[in-house]
């Protein structure tokens, strides 16, 4: 398969196994953009790995937000053993998104990639 | 157990603004149950606090460690021989745990990295549910089990009131009426007649929190 070298793969077992503390590790460490490749819904051999993980990727993208970077750098693909195609095609739609993103504020230091979102004047 | 959730991450860095050394203590006793200030959470929380510093270009060295417990002085002095080094200590058990460390770490401020918020249980994965409001003198054997201070929006002692409609509270219509529940369980146990129609004498509340802040002395445990 002739994917970007940029990319680096971590095998797990099962999409399940991804915790959210590897997740933020992964941006801690200064990784650009993360994605996980889980199996199609419906699909996973442990019947619930590949949701769980979804919801997981949910959770720490609402903490990237937070920690002002932006949560499209990290995301969840659902893709079968076959699709050697779309696996090549995922890791070049990534590797074209964080060219447009630019590095991670984590390697610039550089602040917020984006503004700290407005609170809606609500009421306490 | 008592229930406690996370900080908004913004609120936690707010408070170590000043710090570029700190302590991130948890807790393996309720706090890890509830998934919110157990060793897992540390690892989670002492790293987005790291890449949060990292994105403006400060660094802030973070020792991550779990007691046992932080309700109990054993545990709490086992990290005596290095919290000096550091210049806060955020806990992220529950607000029992965080006045230990206060009190037992005068000198370095400990901060809050939870909002604790009840004693309950969990209904199903990831819920959790209030159960108990620790009024120090249980009625729930006249009260079919279901606790009447708790689940009744307004702690009433004979209800229900005149807000439940169809098994809901006014508060919200999301909430079930306490007295709706124990009325249907003391009919479940054949002790509605028996029971419901017995008036409940005013509670004293001087053991719950009226009666000021609560300690329980056992003369034979004492040494
Ligand atoms: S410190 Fe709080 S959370 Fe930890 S075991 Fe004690 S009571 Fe439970
Ligand atoms: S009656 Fe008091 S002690 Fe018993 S469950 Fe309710 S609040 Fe807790």
């Amino acid at each position: 398969m002739d994917y970007p070298p940029n990319v680096k793969l971590i095998r797990v077992p099962c999409s399940g196994r991804v915790d959210s503390v590897h997740l933020i590790k992964a941006f801690e460490e200064g990784m650009d953009g993360v994605y996980v490749a889980g199996c199609l819904e419906g699909e996973c051999h442990f019947l619930t790995g590949n949701l769980r993980a979804k919801k997981r990727v949910e959770y720490v993208k609402g903490v990237l937000t937070t920690l002002g970077i932006n949560p499209e750098r990290l995301r969840m693909y659902n893709l079968s053993a076959a699709m050697g195609s779309r696996f090549v095609e995922i890791a070049r739609e990534m590797t074209e998104m964080i060219r447009s993103l630019g590095p991670s504020p984590v390697k610039t230091g550089a602040g917020r990639e984006f503004p700290q979102e407005q609170e809606e004047g609500e009421e306490q | 157990m008592i229930v406690a959730q996370a900080k908004p991450i913004e609120e936690i860095l707010e408070m170590i603004d000043k710090y570029d050394k700190i302590l991130l203590v948890g807790c393996k006793g309720c706090v890890a149950v509830c998934a919110a200030g157990g060793e897992k959470e540390v690892q989670f929380l002492a790293s987005a606090i790291r890449t949060a510093r990292k994105t403006q270009g400060r660094e802030i060295e973070i020792r991550e460690v779990t007691l046992e417990r932080q309700c109990d002085p054993e545990y709490v002095e086992q990290i005596r021989g290095f919290a000096g080094d550091y210049q806060a200590i955020l806990s992220i058990a529950c607000g029992v745990g965080v006045q230990f460390m206060a009190e037992h770490y005068r000198e370095i401020p400990a901060l809050p990295g939870l909002n604790t918020s009840f004693m309950g249980g969990a209904l199903e994965q990831g819920v959790w549910s209030e159960r108990c409001q620790g009024c120090g003198n249980c009625v729930l054997h006249l009260t079919g089990g279901i606790c009447p201070i708790t689940r009744c929006s307004k702690s009433l002692l004979n209800g229900p009131c005149g807000g439940s409609s169809n098994g809901k509270c006014e508060v919200d219509p999301e909430v079930d009426c306490g007295w709706q529940l124990i009325i249907e369980r003391l009919k479940a146990l054949g002790e509605f007649e028996s029971r419901f129609m017995e008036i409940v004498p005013i509670k004293d509340w001087s053991t719950s929190r009226d009666g000021g802040p609560r300690k329980i002395v056992r003369e034979d445990m004492r040494q």
